[in-house]
């Protein structure tokens, strides 16, 4: 028992030291960010990382989350709610919370481990020290360009992952389900809000910062060789999965309780 | 304490700290210490080194000879203790002084560190792109001259992976000259390589020394290298320098624990493991 309540208070201190430590990174990211243009072809490189590259994964996943939506939005209407609002289910689902929070979690892993694995790479392979003895700043060359590609590419996936997963949800409605193009039609005009879209969106900018930064801040600190770059890259996947999660719930508490309800 | 203590009364620690560190024309170390958590890595270092001059720490893997050199520049900072360059006092510095302080360093790391994504070119005009406004014909000209001073020439376009370990060494040792520094500071240059790699990197670092007059600071426990580029050699252990001496007087000290390390002798006062 004292065991177990050592261990919980030796994660709780690290889980806290790591979130300040990760605030300062963040702080440093925002004064440095004055230099944003120099770097505009590191950013412009570091985009294409973040959305060409994933772009497979996108739409994989896309396609099966709208066509899981479909089957189990049908189950559960089935003989209670009129089918017109199918469309309207998955359209809700994936615009508020399916979309954003899936891009977070499936291509925030992706980029999450990538930046982890790199930057922690560097230091532990000291081409980040070497950068220092250059005069060169790892946060405006490595961490600014990293963060901003990311925190502005979200939203972009984001809209794209909505699409696909729609598409994909009217293609199993359609092929599968026995309803017709016209009902699935009305159901996404039904009920439909900006709101929903734009929240959603709003809080893809969010996840895209907390991905960004969990991945930079853990490759940064990565300390060890071989191991210690696994270490930080699964300890930077995890942190930024269950961040993205309590940030969830925060920013629907905030976006629908405050800001939208009015 | 240390159990050393009193059992060698004929060789007392070399008396290296200076009355007037600011005023000392070079590098100076005053009571430089440094730990991480429990384990006491520099105790109240001290050690000066003269401009133009090349000095070779020695000690036993562990010991600190890394940690000493990135306290110069800051790369760790210090718990207690002062550094001096050129009378200014580092480790009080601002991050943009360190900055402009950190360009007339050059250093060579023990991996090389050269940036996997850059190509050789890349690395070493890396510097010049960034901090200064030449051309890119110039930066050109300039990468070319110090690949080839390494002798590695036309390998602009090859990539790091591309590169033995030999090969590496020079390619670094080309982007730490390539803003023709005052100060180079190597971090075991000729480990893990060949005998004959390890001697033309002893060359290189010779020639350097010649053609640039700077002021080096190697850290190896590769004592033929020592010998080969050093003016004076200092010897740390237990966080402090035991000894301090020109290349003659290593090869002549009675001191034992000189002895034993430049000797590879397994019995001494440095004990085994």
């Amino acid at each position: 028992m004292e065991h177990l309540l050592t261990h919980i208070g030796r994660t709780s201190i690290a889980a806290l030291t790591n979130a300040g430590r990760g605030m300062l990174l963040l702080r440093a990211i925002f004064f440095r960010s004055s230099q944003v243009w120099k770097r505009r072809r590191d950013i412009a490189q570091q985009m294409h990382i973040v959305a060409i590259g994933s772009l497979p994964l996108v739409i994989t996943t896309s396609i099966f989350v709208g066509a899981v939506t479909a089957v189990q939005a049908v189950y559960q209407m089935q003989a209670y709610v009129p089918m017109k609002f199918l469309g309207t289910v998955i359209s809700k689902s994936v615009f508020i919370e399916l979309g954003p929070v899936l891009t977070a979690l499936v291509v925030g892993s992706r980029l999450c481990a990538n930046y982890a694995a790199e930057l922690g790479t560097m230091k532990v392979t000291e081409q980040l020290d070497a950068m220092k003895i250059m005069a060169l700043d790892p946060v405006t060359y490595l961490a600014v360009p990293r963060f901003w590609a990311t925190v502005l590419m979200f939203p972009v996936i984001t809209i794209f992952c909505d699409a696909i997963a729609i598409a994909g949800g009217y293609v199993v409605s359609v092929m599968t389900l026995d309803v017709t193009t016209g009902t699935f039609a009305e159901g996404l005009r039904l009920f439909y809000k900006s709101s929903d879209l734009i929240s959603g969106l709003l809080k893809t900018l969010v996840f895209g910062a907390i991905v960004a930064l969990s991945g930079i801040y853990f490759g940064f600190n990565t300390e060890g060789g071989a191991e210690g770059v696994g270490r930080a890259t699964m300890t930077a996947v995890v942190g930024s999965c269950l961040s993205v999660l309590v940030a969830d719930y925060l920013l629907a508490a905030v976006l629908f309780q405050v800001i939208f309800e009015s | 304490m240390n159990p050393l203590d009193g059992v060698y009364p004929e060789f007392p620690d070399p008396d290296l700290r200076l009355a007037d560190p600011a005023g000392y024309e070079g590098i100076v170390f005053q009571g430089v210490s440094k730990s991480f958590g429990e384990k006491v890595v520099l105790d109240a270092t001290d050690l000066h080194i003269q401009r133009g001059e090349t000095v070779v720490i020695i000690g036993r893997s562990g010991v600190g000879k890394s940690v000493l050199l990135k306290n110069l520049v800051r790369l760790l900072e210090p718990d207690t203790g002062q550094i001096w360059v050129e009378g200014e006092e580092v480790t009080s510095l601002s991050r943009k002084h360190l900055m402009e302080l950190r360009k007339r360093f050059g250093m060579l790391f023990q991996g090389s560190a050269l940036f996997d994504s850059l190509t050789v070119g890349g690395n070493v005009g890396l510097m010049l792109r960034e901090h200064t406004s030449m051309s890119k014909g110039a930066i050109e000209q300039r990468v070319g001259e110090c690949l080839a001073m390494v002798g590695l020439q036309d390998t602009e376009d090859k990539m790091p992976s591309e590169l033995s370990g030999g090969m590496k060494k020079r390619a670094g040792l080309a982007r730490a000259i390539v803003m023709q520094p005052d100060y180079i500071l190597y971090d075991e240059p000729t480990t893990g390589l060949d005998p004959i790699t390890s001697d033309a990197i002893n060359e290189l670092i010779i020639m350097l020394q010649r053609e640039l007059g700077v002021t080096s600071i190697a850290v190896t426990h590769d004592m033929p290298s020592a010998y080969k580029i050093a003016d004076r050699i200092a010897m740390l252990r237990r966080g402090k320098i035991v000894y301090a001496g020109t290349v003659d007087e290593v090869k002549a000290t009675e001191h034992p624990m000189v002895r034993q390390f430049i000797d590879g002798s397994a019995h001494g006062p440095l004990g085994t493991f």
